[in-house]
C-alpha cells in the first residue's frame, strides 16, 4: 500500500535518511524503530507531506508524494511528534476546525463515534491547554482518526505518558490497527513488540532490519542460553560439559550454600535440556531452578544499533 | 467552505479568545480618537483629514502587533506541521491569515465610523466623497501592512523578531516620501513612487487613480507571494 523506493533526505550536508526502501502492506502495523537522531521523524515528515524528499519518492496506492501531495493528505491521518495541539481552542472548537478543512459531512455523527473511540466525552468543551497530557494525546489521536483515514502515521505516540495512559493508548492503537495500515515510529521496544506485526529497525538514515517480530528474534537465536540453580561445584559442572560435550559455560555465579547460579550455552539446532537434566539426576544434585534466558528484542535492537556491541 | 475562510475564522476565533487583540483594538481606537478629537477643537473645523493622516502612523505599530503571531506562532509551537500537512495548499493558509488580519483592521476601522458621525452632525457640506475615498485608502493601506506582517511572520518562529522585522519594513516603505530631500535628484521620482505615503495621500484627498490602486494591489501580491514562498521552503530546506 504505501511503497519508500530510495528514500533520502539531506538537510544541509547531513544526510538525515540515507536511500531507504520498504514497503508497507495493506492492513498491517509496522513498528519504525530505531534510536533518537536515527530518521524516523524525518521519514514520516516525508510521508506526511510535510518535507519533500531530497531523492528516491514515496508511492501510496496510484499517487506519489512529489505530485499528489494534496491526494495522499487526504488519504493520511497523522500525529506529528509531541502532539501539537491549538491549546487556546476547546476540544470542540479544535475538532471542528479540522473536520471543515477534511470536509467532513455529518460532522456531528462522526464526532459522537470519535469521542467514544477515544474517549474524550468528558472533555468536549474543555480548553485543550488545561487537559492532562493522556487527554491531549486522545484529542491528537481524534484529530488524527477523524475523517477514517485508510493510514495513520503515529510519531511515538506514548512518549511522556505515564503506564496507565500509555496501557490506555495501546489498547486504542489496536483497536484502530484492525481496520487501518499503520506506520508507528518509536524507540521502545516494548511498545513496538506489543502492537506491531512487522518491524522496520533504522539507525543513521539506513535500514538495519526488516522482518516480523519473531523473525527478528530468531535470526539472533542460533544460540540457546540456559540457567540453572544447583549445588555442584565450579569443577562439578566443568566434567559436566566435558561429558556432554557441545556445552559451555558462560558464567558461574556462587549463591548461598553450595548453590551456584551456572549459565550454559549450546547450538539451538539440538535440545540438551534432557541430557542435562538426565546427568544431574544420576549425580543426585538438588536443582533448584532451570530455564532457558529469553533472546530479548532489546537484545537485538542493541546488537543492530550499537557499533561494535556485543 | 473555501480553504482560506476556515484558516481566516480560525485566526479570528483566536483574536476573540485573546486579550492580546482587544488591547492592541483598545490602543488603536484610543489614539484614532485622540488625534481626531484634538485638531477638531484646536481648528474648530469639522473635517477628517488630521484623521486619515495620523491612522497610517498608528498603523505602524499595531497591524505589526496584530500580525506578529500569524505564523510565527505557530512555527513555535509546531501546530504548522499539523496545519502543513491537512490537505490544503500553502496559499490558502497565507490567504487566510491575510485575511484575517485585514478583517481586523476593518474592525477597527469601522469603531472609528463614530468620528464620521460626529462630523455629520457638527459640520455642514460635508465631503463624502473624500471621507470614502480615505477610508478606501486606509484599507488599501492596512492591506499592504498586513501581507508584510504574515511576510515577517512567515520568515521566523519569533514573534517579537517578526514585529521588528514588520515594523521595519513598513516604517522604511512610510518614511521614503520625507526623505527625499536626503537623495539624489533623478532618484526622487523612484522614491517616490516606492513610497506608501505617496501613494495613501493621493487616494485620501479624493482621487481614485489606478496607479495607486495598483501600486497597493502588486505590494500586497508581492508580499504574499514572499510569505507563501517562505511557508513552503520547509519541505526543501
Amino acid at each position: 500500500m504505501i511503497q519508500l523506493q530510495n528514500l533520502s533526505k539531506d538537510f544541509g550536508t547531513l544526510r538525515a535518511v540515507d536511500s531507504i526502501n520498504f514497503d508497507i502492506n495493506e492492513g498491517e502495523i509496522l513498528g519504525f524503530l530505531g534510536p533518537n537522531g536515527a530518521g524516523k521523524t524525518t521519514t514520516l515528515r516525508m510521508i506526511s507531506c510535510f518535507l519533500d524528499p531530497t531523492a528516491g519518492n514515496i508511492h501510496i496506492g496510484k499517487y506519489n508524494v512529489r505530485e499528489h501531495s494534496l491526494q495522499i493528505r487526504k488519504m493520511i491521518g497523522y500525529l506529528p511528534e509531541h502532539n501539537p495541539l491549538y491549546t487556546e481552542m476547546t476540544v470542540y472548537d479544535y475538532l471542528q476546525f479540522i473536520a471543515e478543512i477534511r470536509e467532513i459531512t455529518n460532522f456531528k455523527k462522526r464526532l459522537k463515534e470519535v469521542l467514544e473511540q477515544c474517549g474524550l466525552h468528558g472533555v468536549i468543551h474543555k480548553p485543550i491547554n488545561i487537559l492532562s497530557k493522556g487527554y491531549k494525546q486522545r484529542v491528537g489521536f481524534a484529530q488524527a482518526i477523524l475523517h477514517d483515514p485508510k493510514i495513520l502515521l503515529l510519531d511515538e505516540p506514548t512518549s511522556g505518558l505515564d503506564p496507565n495512559q500509555i496501557v490506555e493508548i495501546r489498547k486504542l492503537i489496536k483497536e484502530l490497527g484492525k481496520e487501518k495500515t499503520l506506520l508507528i515510529s518509536s524507540h521502545i521496544l516494548q511498545e513496538v513488540q506489543a502492537v506491531c506485526d512487522r518491524i522496520v529497525i533504522i539507525n543513521e538514515g539506513r535500514i538495519v532490519a526488516d522482518g516480523s517480530t519473531e523473525e527478528l528474534k530468531s535470526s539472533f537465536q542460533n544460540k540457546t542460553r540456559l540457567e540453572l540453580e544447583l549445588n555442584a561445584s565450579e569443577k562439578e559442572l566443568k566434567q559436566m560439559t566435558d561429558k556432554l560435550k557441545n556445552i559451555s559455560i558462560n558464567s558461574i555465579t556462587p549463591k548461598e550454600d553450595k548453590y551456584n547460579l551456572t549459565e550454559l550455552e549450546y547450538d539451538s539446532i539440538a535440545d540438551r535440556r534432557v541430557d542435562i537434566y538426565n546427568y544431574i539426576k544420576a549425580k543426585k544434585w538438588t536443582l533448584l531452578e532451570m530455564h532457558r534466558v529469553n533472546v530479548s528484542l532489546e537484545a537485538v535492537f542493541r546488537n543492530l544499533t550499537i557499533e561494535g556491541g556485543e | 467552505m473555501n480553504y482560506a475562510s476556515i484558516i481566516a475564522k480560525k485566526e479570528i476565533r483566536g483574536y476573540i479568545t485573546s486579550p492580546a487583540a482587544y488591547i492592541v483594538l483598545v490602543i488603536f481606537l484610543l489614539l484614532a480618537g485622540w488625534f481626531f478629537a484634538n485638531p477638531l477643537f484646536l481648528n474648530n473645523q469639522a473635517d477628517m483629514r488630521g484623521l486619515f493622516s495620523l491612522i497610517p502612523i498608528i498603523y505602524l505599530f499595531f497591524i505589526p502587533a496584530i500580525t506578529m503571531g500569524l505564523l510565527a506562532k505557530e512555527r513555535n509551537s509546531g501546530t504548522i506541521e499539523l496545519l502543513t500537512t491537512l490537505p490544503i495548499k500553502d496559499s490558502d493558509i497565507i490567504m487566510g491569515k491575510f485575511w484575517a488580519s485585514l478583517l481586523l483592521i476593518g474592525i477597527g476601522l469601522l469603531f472609528t465610523l463614530i468620528h464620521v458621525l460626529t462630523i455629520v452632525i457638527l459640520g455642514k457640506n460635508i465631503d463624502y466623497g473624500s471621507i470614502f475615498c480615505g477610508y478606501l485608502g486606509l484599507i488599501l493601506l492596512g492591506g499592504v501592512y498586513s501581507a508584510i506582517g504574515v511576510f515577517s511572520s512567515s520568515v521566523t518562529s519569533n514573534q517579537i523578531v517578526a514585529f521588528i522585522i514588520s515594523f521595519f519594513i513598513v516604517f522604511l516603505l512610510f518614511i521614503l516620501q520625507y526623505s527625499l530631500l536626503f537623495i539624489p535628484g533623478f532618484l526622487t521620482g523612484i522614491f517616490q513612487y516606492l513610497s506608501v505615503s505617496y501613494h495613501f495621500s493621493n487616494i485620501s484627498r479624493g482621487v481614485i487613480d489606478t496607479r495607486n490602486i495598483i501600486y497597493f494591489l502588486s505590494l500586497i501580491v508581492v508580499f504574499l507571494k514572499l510569505s507563501q514562498f517562505a511557508l513552503s521552503s520547509r519541505k526543501w530546506k
